[in-house]
């Protein structure tokens, strides 16, 4: 498991395609939604949190798509599934891998976003990468998931999309409703933290359950 | 199944039509205006058996996906379509029926209340899975990706009925019925029910006659072939 893992982190280092590709993308995103909104909607903490969000959902979707497309344009998949090794183990290289790229996705929006939006600084600040970090967890278990079957269909590029984002509409609000209170400073509303782990727990273990059936020829 | 399909092409027809009829007159008939609401209120009994056919449909087709991917059975999988094809449509009935009956007494169409939220993102995760059966070819591969989708979209229930709550609400909750409308909307529920098992019934056997002769086809095809080269 690690060693898949590895191969994806050094083909990334060796190529940085999808990395900078997703850099440029995230942040052309961020521009679109300050030209789109008015001056005084980029300064409010709750479009802020949407800006974020909407950003690294699409950032996110193709990082994913790229993800599989690589492992099935030469076949690489089958290979590895040849082997003997536990299909879920595959699932938790890919899966930590996406949420890996998509870590260092967000450490570079983040910050570009707080600056746009000219947030004040706050010690409670410190908690949204923590935020962060359960809603990629989230994002990767069933992205993962869903992309291994995507890409294996004609139309893969739209039915990604189509497949994912009613799944992740939970957790996307509960995201949003944490990083809007920690944007703007508010107390930290505890129900909506409970609904994002209990959405990451059951997302991943069923990812890591079902991804044999996915996969199998 | 062979066993039972003439008894319930037989009756379950006729079951549906009497039941239908029965909540029919007793909706515009029998049934008191209610207070507050008055007329429009009577949408509530096609609306309600509705929704919870709609639901139905969602555990329908995650039940036999999840017997599908452990047990293969090609049933199954014939079963999880064609409950997801008459989930849809239940599903956009519901939104409909709602949309009717919100707009003379809440005022508008349409408003984000959890239970709107929620079916419409139930309605989302249809159209998902039947895209997805479409675009995925009728191959044995495309079985198990609706499966999983299946399952998923099963598991997104208890939690996005948790998070649409917290996020806001306005439904009305029924707290006191006559007893007049308590039978009212229980035939309607029974019709509703009948006609759904109907329908699904109708589609299943529809869906394997298919299959069938599709098989049929490729073994005439292959036991003439050599013929044909000769």
């Amino acid at each position: 498991m690690w060693a898949l893992l590895w191969k994806d982190v050094l083909l990334e280092w060796r190529t940085k395609e999808r990395l900078s590709s997703l850099f440029v993308l995230a942040f052309l995103m961020l521009l679109i939604f300050v030209f789109a909104l008015s001056p005084e909607q980029t300064r409010r903490p709750d479009i802020g949190a949407a800006m974020l969000w909407i950003t690294l959902v699409f950032a996110g979707m193709l990082s994913l798509q790229r993800g599989f497309l690589l492992e099935q344009e030469r076949g690489c998949l089958s290979g590895v599934l040849l082997t003997p090794i536990d299909p879920s183990a595959v699932f938790l290289a890919k899966f930590l891998g996406n949420a890996l790229f998509l870590l260092m996705v967000e450490a570079f929006v983040t910050p570009i976003t707080l600056l746009l939006l000219g947030i004040t600084w706050t010690p409670m600040l410190l908690l949204l990468p923590v935020v962060e970090l359960l809603g990629i967890i989230g994002f990767s278990a069933l992205g993962t998931l869903f992309s291994a079957i995507a890409v294996r269909t004609r139309a893969r590029e739209v039915l990604l999309p189509i497949m994912l984002l009613p799944l992740l509409i939970p957790l996307l609000i509960a995201a949003v409703q944490l990083t809007s209170a920690l944007l703007a400073g508010e107390a930290w509303p505890d129900v909506w933290l409970r609904v994002l782990l209990a959405f990451d727990v059951i997302f991943v273990v069923t990812g890591w359950f079902i991804f044999r059936h996915v996969v199998q020829e | 199944m062979k066993k039972l399909a003439p008894f319930v092409d037989h009756l379950l027809p006729w079951l549906t039509c009497i039941a239908m009829l029965a909540a029919l007159s007793m909706i515009f008939l029998y049934v008191p205006n209610e207070q507050q609401q008055g007329l429009p209120q009577r949408i509530f009994y096609f609306h309600l058996p509705i929704a919870l056919n709609t639901y139905l449909g969602f555990f329908i087709v995650a039940g036999a996906s999840a017997s599908y991917l452990w047990q293969g059975e090609r049933f199954s999988d014939l079963l999880a379509q064609a409950a997801a094809e008459l989930g849809m449509v239940f599903c956009t009935l519901v939104i409909l029926t709602g949309a009717l009956w919100a707009r003379p007494i809440w005022g508008v169409w349409w408003t984000w209340d959890p239970r709107l939220t929620m079916v419409v993102i139930l309605w989302t995760i249809y159209a998902a899975y039947l895209l997805l059966r479409m675009f995925a070819g009728d191959t044995e591969q495309t079985a198990r990706y609706a499966a999983v989708l299946g399952i998923v979209g099963v598991l997104e229930i208890p939690i996005l009925h948790v998070a649409t709550r917290l996020w806001r609400g306005i439904h009305p909750k029924v707290d006191t019925m006559a007893p007049e409308m308590m039978w009212t909307l229980l035939v309607s529920m029974g019709a509703f029910l009948l006609l759904f098992c109907w329908l699904l019934w109708l589609r299943v056997r529809n869906l394997s006659q298919r299959e069938e002769i599709a098989i049929l086809r490729r073994t005439v095809f292959l036991s003439s072939e050599p013929e044909g080269i000769a």
